[in-house]
């Protein structure tokens, strides 16, 4: 239940992350050039920044919720050490709520400056509140900060619990990078698919390459730093790098394998194309070096045969759409650099769209990687998953309602943002900076701001 | 320090209770305003005066869990899996009384319009019934500790639960109400101020009344709280809130210095929160956690501490820029009743052309600006 919460806030908190840093620059070139295209794009964006905040406050309250009911013992026991982090990350999120109220409503109200410096708190306050939970996520995959007596908590420290561990770090900028590439790709993503359809206008076009330009330019780093993550993890976990590659018995010079699946019983990859001493280079930049198999810790301590090849499964998955990404990348920055414009074919525009929905297939992935790969431990090495969670009935039900009320929301959601883009951008704009002269506004525009009323109906009108 | 954090809690409950309270109240009014037609103008007044501000004030949830599982992990877990059933339906009330809200905004007719609506003034109501249930299961000592140790029905379907949370939501309702004369008043709408005036008085009026006979009930099935408010600090506190109350009551119905009625509502909230909490010191959960055997280790105190000062150094600041724009009218939207705002659309499906905009609805300040709300 909180893994399908969470899959849905997941990709919110992308958007929290890197979506706000895209208005802003994009409203930094409006501040820049006075181009009213950049104003109406940035004001637009602002508005879906809105709802998706709002649905993020709703899932959001919804998964501190899920802490307490799926998981009182987790909470119960361990409640005081990493809790700080979620006391953070709320006051970030309040932050958050508060600069965005100002930002989206302040349009054409403030200053254009003070307009712009409401929105920099937004993107702090996304990035600090993603780095507390984080760095939760990363406490439970490398606990400390604490001693524990008969099974509870004496003496917690819960600065070095949370900031202390050192695996905070690789997984902050994996995830922030991550938000960036899932947020770029999807808006891109979108305005790719307008631009199949016909939709080439100035307007298109911008919304098209910023958000592409910002992706392009960090899937590459995304590869470097995921080298990071994965040798990090063969460090400190190394029964879950075990898992992700299906690594049964410990062994030097070991093999990566594509595809397959993991068998248990001979305690190796089967039907997997198998590339020689490539795990152990990728592991430890050393191709003979010795990789710790899942032998290495008792059978009750190690993932389900099926975890494990879940684990695999979704590692790979990240790992190949990361690559194509990148091959994307490549192709879009290449035709920039050389010939200054968006490449022509219209695979080009295909792939991008076809790459929004990969991107969240990758999001998720990663964070299967990362989650089952853990199991059986919720808190590594400390509290077993089943230790953890609720002894109240009646989970199914509430599972079977709750995602009924996901699918709603996330209908609700789509339907919002079409109704959002039905409306053509000019109308984002006073009158007076729209490009050419709009239809007649017959009671006339009373001010700058209110003047944009019967022209907007109008418009309206005709989108609907 | 332990007693620090308690107190903590209680203020963001307080936050909670006032700010977003209001907005849940705003939904019963919401739900209560009639027909399409005849609420129009206030929906469009809760639709415009929310807008800006529901998520900031909900926050103050979030904030509240976070520092109750940091600071009190133990009662936190053996309250919500005790309580899960009015928990999750607080949790799935709460998305769509958010998500219904945001929604609405961008609705395109009528019906879309009715049906976001009707589904958040109803999660409105449910939400604040559902919390309330839930306080008042803790109060009456009815949460023991323990993995979903209590019980899970009749922990909160008992009398004093129902009587917090139907306490819960006429206090909403009445805060809501006060709040929205004022709103009224900077909208330029006086039948608006006229229709809330009525129902804040009349709002005030069967909130003092179930806290009344609230008295009785805590009397009969919570002796240990009624005790506890009847005597010792508590009690002054109760006559704070009680006094507050009235004086909001006078402010509206005589005067019309709603200012300062939103001032002394907010104190009545505060003065009954802070009457439950000495009432029960130094227990937590009454008969089974005080706050001193609740709490976490020192080092998770200091460091909720160290985090409050945080927020109050980073959140007072934008705190006070948002209200003061909210207040001052800067973020406001141009006015509309809800209703009207689709005028337009209909118009032009009858084929009568577009500028039938020009028409305009006579309770409106300025038609020609009525799809301004298209803005949020």
């Amino acid at each position: 239940m909180q893994a399908m919460s969470l899959a849905v806030h997941i990709p919110l908190v992308c958007f929290g992350i890197a979506w706000p840093t895209i208005v802003l620059f994009t409203e930094g070139l409006y501040l820049r050039t006075g181009d009213p295209v950049y104003k109406a794009l940035a004001k637009r964006w602002s508005k879906v920044m809105l709802v998706l905040f709002a649905v993020g406050v709703v899932t959001g309250t919804i998964l501190s919720f899920e802490f307490g009911l799926l998981w009182p013992n987790f909470m119960a026991t361990y409640g005081e050490v990493f809790g700080l982090g979620f006391t953070l990350e709320g006051i970030s999120f309040f932050v958050e709520g508060i600069f965005i109220a100002i930002y989206v409503y302040g349009w054409d109200r403030m200053s254009r400056t003070a307009h712009f410096l409401s929105g920099i708190p937004i993107a702090i306050a996304g990035v600090v509140g993603s780095l507390m939970v984080i760095a939760i996520n990363a406490w439970m995959n490398k606990p400390g900060g604490f001693t524990q007596v008969d099974g509870r908590v004496v003496s917690a420290n819960p600065w070095d619990a949370l900031f202390g561990r050192g695996f905070v770090w690789h997984e902050l900028v994996h995830m922030y990078l991550a938000g960036y590439l899932v947020c770029g790709f999807i808006v891109a993503g979108f305005y790719a698919h307008g631009w199949l359809q016909g939709r080439r206008t100035r307007y298109h076009r911008a919304a098209l390459i910023i958000p592409l330009t910002f992706a392009a330019l960090i899937a590459p780093v995304q590869l470097v730093v995921g080298d990071w993550a994965g040798r990090t993890v063969a460090k400190e976990q190394p029964v879950k790098l075990a898992a992700m590659e299906g690594l049964g018995q410990t062994t030097a010079g070991a093999p990566f394998h594509i595809l397959g699946y993991y068998d248990a019983a001979a305690g190796e990859v089967r039907y997997g194309i198998k590339i020689p001493k490539l795990l152990s280079l990728l592991a430890d930049h050393d191709p003979d070096a010795t990789v710790a198999g899942l032998d290495a810790v008792p059978v009750e301590d190690r993932p389900t045969t099926r975890g494990i090849n879940i684990v695999r499964f979704s590692f790979q998955a990240m790992i190949a759409i990361g690559t194509g990404l990148v091959m994307l990348a490549g192709w879009f920055l290449l035709t920039w650099w050389r010939r200054g414009r968006l490449p022509r074919s219209k695979w080009f525009f295909r792939a991008i769209v076809l790459a929004a929905p990969l991107t969240v297939v990758a999001l998720i992935s990663g964070w299967i990687t990362t989650e089952v790969g853990r199991q059986p431990w919720v808190v590594y090495d400390h509290m077993r998953t089943a230790d953890a969670v609720t002894e109240a009935s009646g989970l199914p039900i509430a599972l079977a309602v709750l995602i009924v009320v996901y699918v709603l929301l996330i209908s609700g959601v789509v339907w919002l943002l079409r109704r959002l883009a039905a409306h053509p951008p000019e109308t984002e704009l006073p009158t007076e900076q729209r490009p050419g002269a709009v239809a007649v506004a017959p009671s006339g525009g009373r001010d700058a701001d209110g003047g944009s009323g019967s022209a907007r109906d109008d418009a309206d009108g005709r989108a609907d | 320090m332990a007693e620090a954090c308690a107190v903590i809690l209680l203020a963001a409950l307080t936050a909670y209770i006032v700010l977003a309270g209001a907005d849940f109240g705003a939904g019963f009014w919401d739900l209560t305003a009639g027909g399409a037609e005849r609420g129009g103008p206030v929906r469009g007044l809760v639709q415009r005066s929310m807008s800006p501000v529901w998520e900031a004030n909900h926050v103050w949830l979030i904030l509240l869990f976070t520092v109750f599982w940091t600071a009190f992990p133990e009662a936190f877990a053996s309250t919500v899996s005790t309580l899960y059933i009015p928990m999750f339906a607080a949790a799935i009330g709460i998305i769509f009384r958010g998500a219904a809200f945001a929604f609405r905004g961008q609705a395109g007719t009528i019906r879309d319009a009715r049906f976001f609506g009707g589904l958040f003034a109803t999660a409105s109501v449910i939400v604040p019934f559902a919390l309330g249930t839930v306080v008042g299961a803790v109060a009456s000592g009815r949460v023991p500790v323990g993995n979903a140790a209590g019980d899970p029905v009749g922990s909160w379907l008992n009398p004093t639960g129902i009587l917090v949370g139907v306490l819960a939501v006429a206090v909403g309702t009445y805060m809501s109400a006060v709040f929205l004369c004022h709103d009224a008043v900077r909208a330029e709408q006086p039948g608006l101020v006229r229709a809330f005036r009525r129902r804040a008085v009349g709002s005030g009026l069967v909130t003092g009344a179930i806290a009344i006979v609230g008295l009785f009930v805590l009397r009969g099935d919570a002796r240990t709280l009624y005790d506890g408010l009847t005597g010792g600090v508590a009690v002054w506190l109760v006559a704070a809130s009680i006094v507050a109350g009235l004086a909001t009551l006078t402010l509206v119905g005589r005067t019309e210095r709603f200012g300062w009625a939103r001032l002394t509502a907010a104190v009545a909230v505060v003065g009954l929160v802070a009457a439950w909490g000495a009432a029960q010191e130094p227990d937590l959960l009454p008969g089974a956690l005080t706050i001193g055997e609740a709490a976490a280790g020192d080092a998770t105190l200091q460091a909720v501490l160290i985090s409050t000062g945080i927020a109050v150094v980073v959140l007072t600041p934008s705190l006070a820029l948002l209200f003061r724009l909210v207040l001052t009218g800067r973020l406001d939207q141009e006015y509309a009743p809800l209703d009207h705002r689709f005028r337009p659309f209909d118009a032009l499906s009858n084929g009568a052309g577009a500028p039938a905009a020009a028409g305009g609805p006579p309770t409106s300040a300025d038609p020609v600006d009525r799809s301004e709300g298209d803005d949020r």
